[in-house]
C-alpha cells in the first residue's frame, strides 16, 4: 500500500541489523585468516584461504581449553546453585507467610540501588580470610543469590493459585513436597529464564573474576582474553579467534532459548 | 507457627547469602573508607589506623579523581541519551506495521547484548584501528579523514561511547517494543483522522504514553553506565592521557594494583553518592514533564 514508507522502514531496519551483526561477522572472518592478513588497508572481507591455525594456536599453545573449561565449570555450577537459592526464596516471598516478609522484600528492592562494586573490596578480604580467593568458589559466591533473581521468581510465582497449595497441604503433603511436587513444575518456564540469565551473567562477568582469580590456571575466558589481548596486541587474527571462542557459547544459548530470555527481560523490567 | 517457619526455611538461605556476601561488605566498605587500609594492613591488621574523612579530603585534592569523575560523567551524559535514542528509534521501526521479518531483525539487533563485553571490546579495538580499522575505512569512503580513535584523548571516550551504544541498545529496544505494543492502535487512528502527521503522532501519542517506561529505562541505563570498567580496561587501559580512566577503573587500580583499599573504598562511595545524586536529579527533572504528559 505505502511503498516508499515501507521501503524506508525496512531499509533502516536492514542497515541497523547490519551494523549490529557486522562486527561479529568480521570477528569470525578475521579469526579464519592467517597471521597478518587482516592488518592491511583496505581490510579484506573474507580470508583468501580460510585456516584454523589461530584456533589450533589458542588451544595448543595458549591453553585456552583450560580457560574454556574454567568458564564452563564456574557458569554451570554458579547457575545451578543460584537457582536453588533464588527459586526457593522467590517462592517464599510470593506464597509463604512469614513475619516481616513485606518489609524484608522492600529492603531487598532498596538494596538494588547499591552498585555491586562497592562491596568488592571488603568481599575480597572476606573471601581471603575464608581461603576462597583463587578458587572457583570465590567467583561463584557473590552470584549465589541475587535480588533480581528472587524478584523474577516472586513475580511469576504469585500467579500460582493458593487453592492448589492448600489442597496438597490438606492431603498431608509437607512444605518440601508441595515445593518439589507442585510449585517447581509450575515454575518451569521462569526456571529456564533465570537459568539463562544467570549463566550469561556469570559467563560474561569480568571485574569480579579479574579481582578474585589471580592464579592464571583458574582464570575464566574473559579474564584470560583481556590479559592475552594486552600481550598480543599485534596478533589480531589470533585475538579474533579468542573472541569467537568466548562469545560463541552465550550467543548459541541465546539463539536457542531466545523466547525465554526475552520474556525474562520483560518480566524483570516491570515495576514491582 | 508452621507457615512462618516454612517461609524462613525457604527464604533464609538466600537472605543469609545476601547479608553475608553483600550487605556486610557494603557496610565494611564504608568503614574501610575511613581507614588507611593498605598493603601493610593486609600483612598485619595492627598497622590499620582510623583516619576518618582523610581519604575523601585527599581524593578531592587529587587531579586524577576529578578526571575519573569527569570521564565517567562524560560517558553517562552522552552515552545514556544516545543509547536511549537508538533503542527507541529501532523499537519504533520494529513496531511499525510496515516492517517485515520482525523476528529476524529483532534477533540481529539484540545479538550484541548477549555477547561478552571483553571479547567484543577486543573486536572493536580492531575496528577502531587508526590505519587498518573498518571504521576509518568506511569514513574514508565518504571523504572523512582517518581518526586516531583510541590514540587521541579527544576521540577515545567518543569511541568507547559508540561501542557501548552498539553493545547495549538492544535491551531497551525490547522493553520499548513491549511498551509500544501496549499503546492502543485506535489512538493513532484518532490522531490520523484529526490530521496529525507521523511526527506529530509520535510526539503527541507515543512519547507521552511511553513516559513512565522512558523514565524507568533512563534510571536503569544510567546506573549501568556509571559502572564503566571493562571497556576502558580492554580498549585503552585508561589512556591516552588518562582520558578514559573511569571511577571504577580508578577504584580497581587503587584497590587491587596499589592495595590502597581505604582510598579505593572512598572512591567507591564517591561514585555511589554521584549515582544517587544523578538519579534524584533525573527524577526531579522528569516529574514535571511526566505530570504534564499524564494530565
Amino acid at each position: 500500500m505505502n511503498r516508499p514508507a515501507s521501503f524506508a522502514v525496512n531499509g533502516l531496519l536492514l542497515a541497523a541489523a547490519a551494523i549490529s551483526v557486522a562486527p561479529l561477522l568480521w570477528m569470525l572472518s578475521a579469526s579464519l585468516m592467517p597471521a597478518g592478513q587482516s592488518n592491511v588497508f583496505p581490510p579484506p572481507w573474507v580470508p583468501a584461504a580460510p585456516t584454523l591455525a589461530n584456533y589450533r594456536e589458542l588451544f595448543a599453545r595458549l591453553g585456552v581449553g583450560r580457560y574454556l573449561a574454567n568458564s564452563l565449570v564456574v557458569a554451570t555450577a554458579g547457575t545451578g546453585l543460584s537457582l536453588l537459592f533464588n527459586v526457593s526464596a522467590g517462592y517464599a516471598f510470593a506464597k509463604l507467610a512469614f513475619a516481616g516478609r513485606e518489609r524484608i522484600f522492600q529492603w531487598l528492592l532498596a538494596a538494588l540501588v547499591i552498585p555491586a562494586q562497592v562491596a568488592m573490596l571488603p568481599l575480597f578480604l572476606l573471601l581471603r580470610a575464608l581461603g576462597l580467593v583463587n578458587s572457583y568458589g570465590g567467583v561463584i559466591v557473590p552470584a549465589l543469590a541475587s535480588v533480581f533473581g528472587i524478584f523474577l521468581v516472586r513475580q511469576y510465582a504469585r500467579s500460582i493459585p493458593d487453592e492448589i497449595l492448600e489442597a496438597a497441604r490438606l492431603e498431608g503433603a509437607g512444605e518440601a513436597r508441595v515445593f518439589v511436587g507442585i510449585v517447581l513444575p509450575l515454575l518451569k518456564p521462569i526456571l529456564v529464564t533465570l537459568a539463562i540469565f544467570t549463566f550469561l551473567n556469570i559467563w560474561n562477568d569480568f571485574m569480579w573474576p579479574l579481582i578474585v582469580l589471580t592464579d592464571s590456571r583458574l582464570q575464566t575466558l574473559p579474564v584470560a582474553l583481556s590479559l592475552l589481548s594486552r600481550e598480543h596486541v599485534q596478533d589480531n587474527e589470533l585475538m579474533m579467534a579468542g573472541s569467537v571462542v568466548t562469545v560463541l557459547p552465550p550467543l548459541l544459548l541465546f539463539l536457542g532459548l531466545q523466547r525465554y530470555y526475552i520474556q525474562g527481560l520483560l518480566l524483570g523490567s516491570v515495576k514491582g | 507457627m508452621r507457615p512462618n517457619l516454612a517461609g524462613w526455611c525457604f527464604a533464609g538461605p538466600a537472605l543469609v547469602v545476601i547479608a553475608v556476601f553483600f550487605m556486610l561488605p557494603v557496610a565494611a566498605a564504608f568503614v574501610l573508607s575511613l581507614t588507611d587500609f593498605d598493603i601493610y594492613a593486609i600483612a598485619d591488621p595492627a598497622n590499620l589506623r582510623v583516619v576518618w574523612l582523610h581519604n575523601y579530603v585527599q581524593l578531592l585534592r587529587t587531579a586524577l579523581f576529578w578526571k575519573a569523575l569527569g570521564n565517567t560523567l562524560y560517558f553517562v551524559v552522552v552515552g545514556v541519551p544516545l543509547s536511549i535514542v537508538v533503542s527507541l528509534a529501532t523499537a519504533v521501526l520494529l513496531d511499525s506495521e510496515l516492517a517485515r521479518f520482525k523476528g529476524a531483525f529483532r534477533t540481529a539487533l539484540f545479538a550484541p547484548v548477549v555477547t561478552t563485553v571483553v571479547a567484543v571490546a577486543v573486536v572493536w579495538r580492531n575496528l577502531f584501528h587508526a590505519r587498518y580499522g573498518w571504521i576509518n575505512y568506511a569514513l574514508g569512503a565518504v571523504g572523512i579523514a582517518p581518526v586516531d580513535w583510541l590514540g587521541n584523548p579527544h576521540w577515545s571516550m567518543p569511541a568507547i561511547i559508540l561501542f557501548a551504544v552498539w553493545k547495549n541498545f538492544g535491551i531497551n529496544m525490547i522493553i520499548f517494543v513491549a511498551a509500544l505494543q501496549a499503546i492502543p492502535r485506535e489512538l493513532y487512528e484518532a490522531a490520523r483522522i484529526e490530521g496529525a502527521s507521523a511526527t506529530q503522532q509520535f510526539r503527541l501519542v507515543t512519547l507521552p504514553l511511553l513516559g513512565p517506561t522512558l523514565l524507568m529505562v533512563g534510571i536503569v541505563t544510567m546506573a549501568g553506565y556509571f559502572q564503566l570498567f571493562a571497556e576502558p580496561y580492554v580498549m585503552t587501559q585508561g589512556g591516552p592521557l588518562q582520558s578514559t580512566v573511569s571511577a571504577l577503573y580508578l577504584m580497581y587500580e587503587q584497590g587491587f594494583k596499589w592495595w590502597s583499599l581505604g582510598v579505593a573504598s572512598a572512591v567507591a562511595f564517591a561514585l555511589f553518592a554521584l549515582m544517587l545524586a544523578s538519579t534524584a536529579l533525573l527524577l526531579r527533572a522528569t516529574r514535571a514533564r511526566l505530570a504534564a504528559w499524564g494530565g
